[in-house]
């Protein structure tokens, strides 16, 4: 391997050993380990081996100071926890003894060795070899210094659902551009769609409408609907993006949403995502009366003047000749410092689930579908009524978890199915008087209000049957299921099968992450979990920071949940990016690949892979480059390279190796 | 009294050589320079010869071929006593080469193949022993290790000069060189200098135009019904080894059309060839969807020998562990 390692090393190096209370000492004799540094590895160039209670505390890191000082101490090793949790506090107690932060190595023996293991002679032996590692790699490590850049003030937010929406309103209330993106012709996203929210069952449209307008008419966002996100280049404070402004075919600056053109329009088209299927809009729409933008939108693929080259009806019709069949799509560059992702999610196919029948059994419904159906604004006018349009259910089943909790569909929980097939019962009860059944695995009621408006719904008399639904069918067996849909059940608290006859059956079906999250999330340079929900920096501690700086996430694209949280998360996301533009400049980790020239041959390997877009080609030198600023430090490019020309900054092959080395204990003075 | 040359073959082919005397008439340049004492393929001498050497006599030492066996291992190191400057010749003393493939199989598994093979009449299984008692005494052949080394893995090597064989124009250079150090009109490389090849790699020679790549299926070479002349092999699907591949040889076969086989070794500064070769072809497979990148993956049908073939000797994980 590297050969000549073995010379005494320059340099001074402390090791400090965490207790971590007893997370770490509780397994691994730490004094021992400590010990055993001192001793063993003295000719790598360790002067001091310490142990502590706790290596992060004020003492703990006044410790490591002391040392630096009085022992001329050029190295550190701290042997703790993971890196995520405290690499920054022990770089900071190292500058602030004025060795460079970057010359401190943090090696975890918690996560890695004491939490992991119940053997404590195994895990203290393991612990010794991890620091081993971490005392050959330190060597190699060299004083770095952070990037500063600065941070253009404009924001970028994805997706005008109530996330979205909040976030925008949020910056631009603090006085900052914002600019709202969003790819269906108006914002509102799913909650325009819904007529009641729980627990407090106000009207959806009542709370979100007015956010809707401030957010369409405040001076400080700029409103892109039918728009996409086509590209993203840059990095933290400097972000350079492209937006499609889908041709709308009509003017903007003359239309003045007045709906004569959708009165007039004599095409019908099935309304597959506002109305979930269940009602039409015509070729030229708002997917709603209020809209935001006013601004229709001519759908282009079913509008009988593009497919046929006659009609034109809605320009005949419009008095302020704002129908412009002539508009091509727009390219639009931004500059934004910070982007928030608040692209909402998708809910399963109900089809998928073949024995419940959605697709094939008419009264099968999707809680979207019901959604609708039971809005006033809705293609029924808020009836609860069958497939037929006319009859009104005289029982209903709600079949909650449809596709959730379900290892043949998705294992996750999706987190608002329980409070909105209670909603569903009480709509129905309310509305219709049905006899209502609702079937759940586990009612899950957490949130603040939740369990009384559960209680209330007992209250009213909706029967809760426990267990997981096997099939609705059609096919009558006994007396009374003739023309009814029979859900086949085990009650699991009555410990038998049950058949329950109904007119309509709800499944309140997953939440899905978007079709296209996984594309979605690769233009942005972020990750997704194999679930395809965006993943965070930290679960508990960074929830809407992702592992890209200056791409934030609020709302359904992070997991499932209900409005309270959405919103919460929509201005938590915004707290964050205010905060960045306050500063006005971010230090960056020089964590960075750069490409030896002398070494690069061109094959071009790595010009596609790059996931922050920072490799450039230089076609006359036939060389690559990677653009420091824009190089995030992820090593896709440094482990792809076929001819060693790109190094990491703090990876290099001879700190990786020789990492290898001292955790193989083959730095050890032979005996 | 001129200063002494060796040539020596261990675990190769013979293929060295052949490259050695390919030089044509600088082959008396050698004869002009030195007084070769010691080189079998070319003239009569004999190991006892050596031995009686002063220890560094040799000035210059040819080494090519593994260490395989017993006495592979025993002339390196006499060799390189006896010389001042050893030098690691050829793919099989730089880094095994194809003897070296035998690293994935065991001694048992070598010997099977080629003792009981399909080619060998073998019917009471007679297998090699190292020592046998005969009535005039014992009889001693060498033993067959468990691995192939590479020469730098069984004594100092003071340079390497790579390649299968390498490229006579390369020897030519290197033993004008050599002659010049004698004269006085040059200085010798740092030790441990790579000699008669480039730093970077295959491709810095290859004249085939290069984009942005995207691979969709691996295609050996006599499945494509024609290949673009001027356009990247690997661009073409064919599995090319020159993105990793020291230069050096002038991109002979991408030129002509064949792919790059890798046969001078890794680019300077690269620890593992193999890995850094996959590593490579993995991250130009143009696919997000797990089954599709494991058919494309299956397009390679040898993994090993395509990005081992030369290198599996001297790669980190040096051989295939048998579970016993």
């Amino acid at each position: 391997m590297t050969n000549g390692n073995h010379r005494p090393p320059q340099e001074r190096v402390g090791v400090y050993v965490c207790h971590c209370g007893t997370n770490i000492a509780g397994i691994i004799d730490v004094e021992a380990v400590a010990r055993w540094a001192g001793e063993h590895l003295k000719h790598r160039g360790v002067v001091v081996a310490r142990d502590y209670k706790f290596m992060c505390s004020s003492l703990g890191q006044e410790l490591i100071e002391q040392d630096i000082r009085e022992h001329q101490l050029t190295r550190v090793v701290v042997a703790a926890c993971s890196p995520h949790l405290h690499e920054q506090t022990f770089r900071i107690a190292c500058e602030r003894a004025g060795l460079n932060p970057y010359l401190c190595e943090l090696v975890s023996i918690r996560e890695q060795a004491s939490w992991v293991h119940t053997d404590k002679n195994a895990a203290t032996e393991k612990a010794k070899a991890i620091i081993s590692g971490g005392v050959e790699r330190v060597l190699h490590h060299e004083p770095l210094e952070p990037l500063h850049v600065p941070i253009d003030a404009a924001t970028l937010v994805v997706g005008g659902g109530i996330a979205g929406i909040q976030a925008a309103l949020e910056i631009a209330d603090a006085g900052f551009p914002v600019y709202l993106v969003e790819r269906e012709p108006s914002i509102g996203g799913h909650m325009a769609q819904f007529d009641k929210t729980f627990p407090t069952l106000d009207c959806a449209a009542c709370i979100l409408t007015p956010r809707m307008v401030s957010a369409g008419t405040h001076p400080n966002i700029t409103l892109m609907t039918w728009s996409e996100v086509t590209d993203v280049k840059g990095y933290v404070g400097n972000f350079t993006v492209t937006v499609r402004k889908k041709a709308r075919y009509i003017n903007e600056d003359l239309c003045t949403g007045c709906g004569i053109c959708q009165d007039k329009c004599p095409k019908k088209v099935l309304d597959e995502v506002f109305e979930a299927g269940l009602g039409y809009r015509k070729a030229v729409y708002t997917p709603f009366p209020q809209a935001v933008p006013k601004y229709p939108v001519i759908d282009r693929p079913n509008c009988t003047y593009f497919l046929k080259g006659t009609c034109r009806a809605c320009e005949k019709f419009c008095p302020t000749d704002a129908i412009d069949f002539e508009q091509e799509d727009e390219y639009v560059t931004l500059k934004v410092g910070n982007i928030i992702l608040a692209t909402g999610f998708d809910v399963l196919d109900g089809r998928r689930i073949a024995q419940y029948g959605y697709g094939r059994l008419a009264n099968v419904f999707t809680s979207l579908e019901f959604e609708r159906l039971s809005n006033a604004a809705g293609p029924t006018n808020g009836e609860i009524v069958l497939r037929d349009g006319v009859t009104t259910p005289k029982t209903v089943g709600i079949i909650h978890c449809a596709g959730s909790r379900d290892r043949n569909f998705n294992n996750y929980c999706s987190a608002i199915c329980c409070m909105q097939s209670l909603k569903f019962a009480h709509l129905v009860k309310e509305r219709t008087g049905a006899t209502v059944f609702n079937f759940y695995i586990d009612i899950r009621t957490t949130a603040k209000a939740y369990d009384e408006f559960y209680q209330r719904v007992l209250e009213e008399g909706t029967i809760f049957v426990r267990g997981r639904v096997a099939e609705v069918t059609d096919a009558a067996r006994l007396p009374g299921e003739e023309g009814k849909l029979i859900i086949q059940v085990e009650d699991t608290l009555a410990g038998r099968q049950r058949r329950i006859p109904v007119d309509m059956v709800i499944l309140s079906v997953s939440l899905e992450p978007r079709h296209d999250a996984k594309e979605v999330a690769k233009l942005f340079g972020i990750s997704c979990s194999s679930d395809g929900w965006i993943i965070e920096k930290h679960p508990k501690l960074d929830p809407v920071a992702t592992m890209t700086e200056g791409v934030f996430v609020a709302g359904c694209a992070q997991g499932p949940k209900d409005i309270p949280s959405t919103v919460s998360q929509g201005a938590a996301a915004a707290a964050r990016v205010l905060a960045r533009i306050q500063q006005k400049q971010i230090a960056l980790e020089p964590v960075r690949a750069s490409v030896d020239e002398d070494k690069c041959s061109g094959c071009r390997i790595c010009n596609g892979l790059c996931p922050f877009n920072a490799i450039i080609f230089h076609e006359d030198r036939m060389v690559t480059e990677v653009n420091p600023a824009l190089c995030q430090g992820c090593g896709t490019c440094v482990a792809a390279c076929p001819a060693g020309a790109i190094s990491g900054t703090g990876f290099s092959n001879e700190q990786i190796l020789s990492q290898i080395e001292g955790l193989l204990m083959l730095n050890l003075e032979a005996v | 009294m001129k200063p002494k040359f060796a040539m020596y073959w261990a675990a190769s082919c013979g293929g060295c050589e052949i490259a050695v005397l390919n030089i044509h008439e600088k082959i008396l340049d050698v004869d002009a320079n030195f007084e070769v004492v010691f080189w079998p393929v070319a003239m009569d001498a004999k190991i006892k010869d050596v031995e009686a050497l002063p220890d560094g006599d040799i000035l210059l030492t040819l080494f090519n071929g593994g260490i395989r066996n017993a006495e592979n291992e025993h002339m390196a190191h006499l060799l390189r006593r006896k010389s001042k400057i050893l030098v690691a010749f050829g793919s099989c003393a730089n880094e095994g080469c194809i003897p070296g493939l035998a690293n994935l199989s065991s001694q048992e598994e070598i010997f099977d193949a080629v003792y009981a093979g399909v080619s060998t009449n073998n019917p009471l299984r007679v297998r090699p022993q190292f020592n046998w008692q005969i009535p005039e005494g014992e009889l001693h052949i060498p033993e067959f290790y468990p691995v192939l080394r590479t020469l730098d893995q069984v004594v100092n090597v003071d340079y390497y000069i790579p390649g299968c064989p390498p490229e006579s124009h390369q020897i030519a250079a290197v033993i004008d060189h050599v002659i010049q150090v004698l004269q006085g009109k040059a200085e010798l490389p740092p030790p441990g200098s790579v000699l008669g090849a480039n730093g970077t790699t295959v491709c810095d020679e290859c004249t085939r135009r290069r984009n942005v790549k995207m691979i969709k299926k691996f295609r050996r070479i006599q499945e494509l019904p024609e290949i673009d002349p001027t356009l990247c092999l690997l661009e073409q699907g064919i599995p090319c080894n020159g993105p990793a591949t020291r230069n050096g040889c002038g991109a002979l076969c991408p030129k002509a059309g064949a792919q790059c086989i890798g046969c001078y070794g890794p680019a300077a500064g690269v620890v593992d060839y193999g890995a850094r070769l996959i590593a490579a072809f993995a991250s130009v497979i143009d696919s997000n969807d797990p089954q599709e990148i494991d058919r494309i993956l299956d397009g390679l049908p040898d993994p090993a020998g395509q990005i081992y073939r030369f290198n599996l000797a001297k790669s980190l994980l040096r051989k295939a562990r048998k579970e016993v």
